[in-house]
């Protein structure tokens, strides 16, 4: 369960988060949308501690973010960032286990490691150097070390999972794979937060949607109820129309650049 | 395994370093000449003066700079993300020499007023100083969002570098031909200075950085996926920086304060270490103290050798060995796309 009061974040003269309430709730996905710049990893970063917000308060399990030890906090909720460079031959395996490091026992839990590789279908990898691996499969591994940090078992205490932009070098398959896994934590009563692209995958596995633009919520609610196609359009600054999925019952969004 | 292999490696080195030299010292010869000192038996004969009152400490000394250096520089690839952080590459090495050899100027003009300067402890507390300087600048400078970039880093280094060697050049100017040998000692180190009362300081210093570092290792391997990784993983990452920036400037201070600037160690040790045994800093650090510290005795005991009875600047076989490995790893590093 992550909440957050009156977020503000400023930069110079730049308000880039601007005074943001939100709630995001244990046991369901929920997607922050809005176009580049409208402050998406930005919030995720505030909500993460990552970055300190000039005002406000976040939350944790009811417990303000400043207040958590870290230790705890990195068993409560696991984030994991846009994609960065690991600069040493580690196999994909050890960075899997680089998950437990909260809890100490990275010694003993190959097996476990191998199970969140294989989540994330790639168990295949275990044993490959992540410096040779590609953007999508160590895109996967990161996803699979984020996953053993909290576990998949269920849960009742609204742990987190914080994930920005996880899919953004993955093939449609594995797109998919990645956020059937994320919503399947939900499932289990994990608090999913993540940033996304692409709307109709959002569309398709998100629970709740928050919208952003320029660093405000303009809408939340179910995929179905925020994205209408004259909201998608001003938030895009696009031209807009929304279908059903023919695959799924979820909204489908078709979208071209508005006749200059 | 391979660190079993290391500490026989290391032991091995300790004996060829005791036993080589103008004068040879077989090593049943050195055994008994320890066994004596153990034990307390008159000293005896000019093989017992050489190998204790000069051999002994120089050797010991190796093993300390050896080993620190390589810790350092593996703590500092570890720190800033990237393999071709090295002490001397970096200027922190340069740093510890500009500290090191204020204080010697400030000695001579202030020594009689200031009595602390005089004091044993006063010449690498002062190299620390310069290190540390240097390091935090760095870290300031080359830093951005928690990534380091490369080509700042090492070009602070240059920078760092060059600014000591017009200090130490300035001091060659002045210098009188008898100071003049001792100065080149700063730029391309030497072990010619051990003797027992070095190695009782520096002692200290190098243990803390060997023992401590290994404290670090759960931190520095989640630090290779990010800084901001390593804080969501539960890491304190600003507290852990600083002191590890602290670990590495007292260790290459210290090292540079009794044996000048000696390069490319702490760069060629961790990763021939890493060649061995991979990455994992919970091997990498106790390893690289192995190699380095056999690696640095051995270095030591050809640069007496072989231009016998003469000495030659150990920085010289270093830096003959240790640059065109810098290069390879830069080609290797330009062919993985990481440089930025």
């Amino acid at each position: 369960m992550i909440e957050a009061r009156q977020l503000s974040f400023r930069v110079r003269e730049r308000e880039l988060v601007r005074s943001l309430n939100l709630r995001v709730r244990p046991g369901e996905f929920t997607a922050i949308l809005g176009p580049n710049g409208a402050g998406k990893s930005t919030l995720l970063k505030l909500l993460c501690g990552q970055l300190k917000p000039t005002t406000g308060t976040i939350f944790f399990a009811g417990k303000p973010l400043a207040e958590w030890n870290a230790r705890d906090l990195a068993k409560y909720r696991a984030v994991l960032p846009q994609q960065s460079a690991v600069p040493f031959d580690f196999t994909a395996l050890e960075v899997v286990l680089l998950g437990r490091s909260p809890y100490g026992d990275a010694g003993s839990q190959e097996a476990l490691a191998r199970e969140a590789l294989r989540m994330t279908d790639s168990e295949h990898l275990a044993d490959r150097v992540v410096t040779t691996l590609s953007g999508g499969e160590l895109q996967r591994v990161q996803f699979a070390r984020v996953l053993l940090q909290i576990g998949w078992k269920p849960v009742s205490d609204g742990r987190c999972l914080m994930l920005d932009e996880p899919i953004s070098n993955l093939d449609p398959a594995h797109q998919h794979g990645a956020l059937q896994v994320a919503r399947n934590m939900a499932r289990r009563g994990v608090t999913v937060l993540v940033v996304l692209h692409d709307l109709n995958l959002a569309a398709q596995y998100a629970d709740h949607v928050l919208l952003m633009k320029q660093g405000a919520i303009v809408a939340e609610g179910a995929p179905t109820e925020v994205m209408t196609a004259d909201r998608i359009g001003e938030v895009f600054s696009v031209r807009a129309r929304i279908t059903k999925n023919p695959l799924c019952e979820a909204p489908a969004v078709f979208v071209e650049l508005p006749p200059r | 395994m391979v660190v079993a292999a290391l500490i026989v490696a290391a032991i091995g080195s300790v004996i060829v370093g005791l036993s080589l030299g103008a004068v040879r010292i077989p090593p049943g010869e050195i055994l008994s000449i320890l066994w004596g000192k153990l034990t307390g038996a008159a000293a005896s004969g000019t093989h017992d003066a050489v190998l204790w009152h000069l051999r002994a400490p120089r050797v010991v000394l190796g093993l300390m700079v050896g080993a620190g250096l390589s810790v350092a520089g593996a703590l500092m690839q570890g720190l800033f993300r990237n393999p071709l952080a090295d002490p001397s590459l970096i200027g922190v090495s340069s740093g510890a020499a500009l500290g090191a050899v204020f204080s010697i100027v400030l000695g001579g003009v202030l020594l009689p007023t200031l009595p602390f300067l005089h004091h044993a402890g006063f010449l690498p507390m002062a190299a620390f100083a310069g290190a540390l300087g240097v390091t935090l600048f760095i870290q300031r400078l080359a830093n951005t969002s928690g990534y380091t970039a490369v080509a700042t880093l090492l070009l602070a280094g240059v920078a760092v570098n060059a600014l000591v060697g017009a200090v130490i050049g300035f001091a060659t100017f002045l210098a009188t031909d008898a100071q003049l040998r001792t100065l080149s000692f700063w730029t391309l180190g030497s072990l010619g200075a051990a003797d027992w009362k070095i190695v009782g300081i520096a002692l200290p210093f190098c243990l803390g950085l060997v023992t401590l570092a290994p404290l670090f290792a759960g931190a520095l391997n989640a630090l290779s996926l990010g800084e901001a990784e390593a804080a969501h993983l539960g890491y304190a990452v600003e507290r852990i920086k600083g002191l590890i920036i602290f670990l590495t400037a007292a260790g290459v201070g210290v090292c540079v304060a009794y044996t000048g600037i000696i390069g490319f160690v702490g760069l060629v040790v961790p990763h021939l270490v890493r060649l061995m045994i991979g990455p994992d800093h919970r091997w990498l650090i106790p390893g690289s103290a192995l190699l380095g510290a056999s690696l640095l005795v051995l270095a030591d005991t050809t640069a007496r050798v072989i231009v016998a009875p003469a000495e030659m600047p150990i920085g010289i076989l270093t830096a003959a060995f240790g640059a065109p490995f810098f290069l390879g790893m830069l080609l290797r590093q330009r062919r993985k796309a990481l440089w930025s």
